[in-house]
């Protein structure tokens, strides 16, 4: 296992290569799931604000 | 062609009415290249030996400098939806800009090489081959800047954008320059260089008018 | 569930009838994305559980990389995504130009950084496998020159898209130049070849590539498409959070039309 993870001694060069490609990765599934998030949670505040809206222009 | 005669003669006359402010490329790109021995030290051989490289880059940069005006006066005095609207097409105005633009750039850049060469202590050969670069490249400067210019007017911090935009698609004319220095020098292959520096030149006349046509057209949808 | 207005249903007005333009009306292209999901998702997960099994474990070490040709499993996929990621950016432009087709620009916004960070990777992952290799963390040659010039379009192409006060000026300036940026890059990389050929140095020639053993070749393809499948998982979700935004803009738009009025 030990000698997995040494990778003939390359280690420091394998091990961060596959962490930055693993890391670009994560993060743009992350930003991008936080940015829909936030969009929606944007779309349905102001959907609500636009169904409160609505009786007061009925009435004029 | 009327067109193109007609924007090409008004850009120049409003580049005189604004007298001094034409030239500012050119002291920009002297006054660049002075940097560089302050900067690097005057060690002799080294700054002949970059002085090609140098004066390329700071050809590009000067051109830069001008382009960033290049239509955002005609746009925010309204001359720009006249000229969509005209019946002069728009890739002759945009050639007629682009030509202006290169005679208050990239003619005195040509111009100044040779003094600057010699500032350097460049070679007689490398200088021919400098100025021979600069007129085959600057123009191509122009044309492609142009594109960018087209692109950014009315953007958010537009200069920077500019430089930003128009820089890697410089870098093949860049090579090419500085690998004609290069050529001049050792006496290979600067046909080559010139040839393919005057095969991107005819590639940016053919092309770079009718994008920014194209990007000029958007703005008005 | 994100709130469908009552003509979401309809045909988008004024859009030709084609192929393409089915999926103009983005609550059928929704539609389609959540079918497609699941499958990509799946094909993503195996290929890439499978590709890290060979590329790490059970395949050959190189006669003179020895072990860090492992690297390579990671990098040249994401040089791949890089320029596919490109290509994508382009393709939509044209489409948006060309057909006018409404979804068009927001597949080059939503490809544009998820192409970026490829481009990163490779450019990380090639630094890393240049320093045990060549010697050294960087190396002008060719290939990776080409891809820093690379990841400074797409640079340009996400601020120009920022740039301006209304996003309809930001899509189209962005679109042109996507283009002028792919008939470039034929001639930007064919450019910095020759700057490559020309200064040289003796030590350092082709390299980078290893003679494929066949036994390579299995987990590079399988990473390859696992890669493929991540950037279109990336792309669908990128879409959809472009497509969410554009619809909070439309509110807030139409908000502050309402307050006007009244």
């Amino acid at each position: 296992m030990a000698e997995f993870f040494a990778m003939g001694g390359y280690a420091a060069y394998i091990w961060p290569a596959y962490g930055i490609a693993a890391g670009v990765i994560i993060g743009l599934f992350v930003w991008s799931w936080r940015g829909l998030a936030r969009a929606e949670r944007a779309e349905a505040a102001l959907g609500r604000r636009e169904r409160r809206r609505v009786p007061k222009v009925e009435r004029t | 062609m009327s067109g193109f005669f007609a924007i090409l003669g008004r850009d120049l006359r409003l580049a005189r009415v604004e007298s001094g402010g034409a030239l500012l490329a050119v002291q920009f790109f002297a006054l660049g290249i002075l940097l560089f021995p302050l900067g690097l030290g005057p060690e002799p051989g080294m700054l002949s030996r970059l002085g090609g490289g140098l004066l390329a880059v700071m050809a590009l940069l000067a051109t830069l400098l001008a382009l960033d005006r290049l239509f955002q006066q005609d746009h925010d005095d309204g001359t720009l939806d006249l000229l969509r609207t005209s019946p002069a097409p728009l890739w002759s105005v945009v050639l007629g800009k682009a030509l202006a633009h290169w005679l208050l750039t990239g003619g005195p850049m040509i111009v100044t090489a040779p003094l600057l060469g010699v500032l350097l202590q460049m070679s007689w050969p490398a200088i021919g081959g400098l100025c021979a670069a600069l007129a085959l490249g600057t123009p191509t400067l122009s044309l492609v800047g142009a594109i960018g210019a087209s692109l950014t007017i009315g953007a958010r911090r537009g200069g920077v954008l500019l430089a930003l935009l128009v820089l890697p698609l410089y870098i093949p004319v860049l090579i090419f320059m500085s690998g004609t220095v290069t050529a001049a020098e050792t006496g290979l292959a600067f046909g080559a260089h010139v040839s393919i520096l005057g095969a991107i030149l005819l590639l940016s006349l053919v092309l770079a008018p009718w994008a920014s046509a194209v990007a000029l057209r958007q703005i008005g949808e | 569930m994100t709130a469908s207005t009552p003509s979401s249903e309809q045909p988008v007005p004024g859009v030709r009838g084609s192929a393409l333009h089915r999926f103009a009306n983005p609550a059928r292209f929704l539609r389609l994305a959540r079918a497609v999901q699941p499958w990509l998702l799946a094909v993503t997960l195996v290929s890439l559980l499978a590709g890290l099994y060979f590329g790490l474990v059970a395949s050959p070490i190189d006669y003179q990389q020895k072990d860090t040709v492992r690297i390579m499993y990671v990098h040249v996929p994401a040089a791949w995504m890089a320029m596919f990621g490109y290509s994508t950016l382009a393709i939509a432009s044209a489409v948006g130009l060309i057909w006018k087709h409404p979804l068009a620009d927001l597949a080059g916004k939503a490809a544009a950084p998820i192409g970026a960070g490829f481009t990163i990777i490779a450019l990380a992952t090639g630094s890393l496998w240049g320093k045990p290799t060549w010697g050294t963390w960087w190396v002008w040659d060719a290939r990776l020159t080409s891809v820093v010039v690379l990841l400074f379009l797409y640079l340009g192409y996400i601020a120009l898209w920022n740039a301006f006060e209304q996003p309809q000026r930001g899509a189209k300036a962005a679109a042109v130049l996507a283009l002028v940026g792919i008939v470039n890059l034929p001639i930007i990389k064919f450019s910095v070849d020759w700057w490559n050929t020309l200064h040289q140095p003796a030590s350092i020639s082709r390299i980078g590539t290893p003679a494929i053993d066949p036994a390579m070749l299995t987990p590079l393809l399988l990473m390859a498409v696992a890669y493929l499948g991540l950037f279109l998982l990336l792309l669908l979700l990128r879409m959809r959070v472009e497509l969410a935004e554009r619809r909070v803009a439309a509110l807030q738009l139409s908000r502050s039309r309402a307050g006007e009025s009244r």
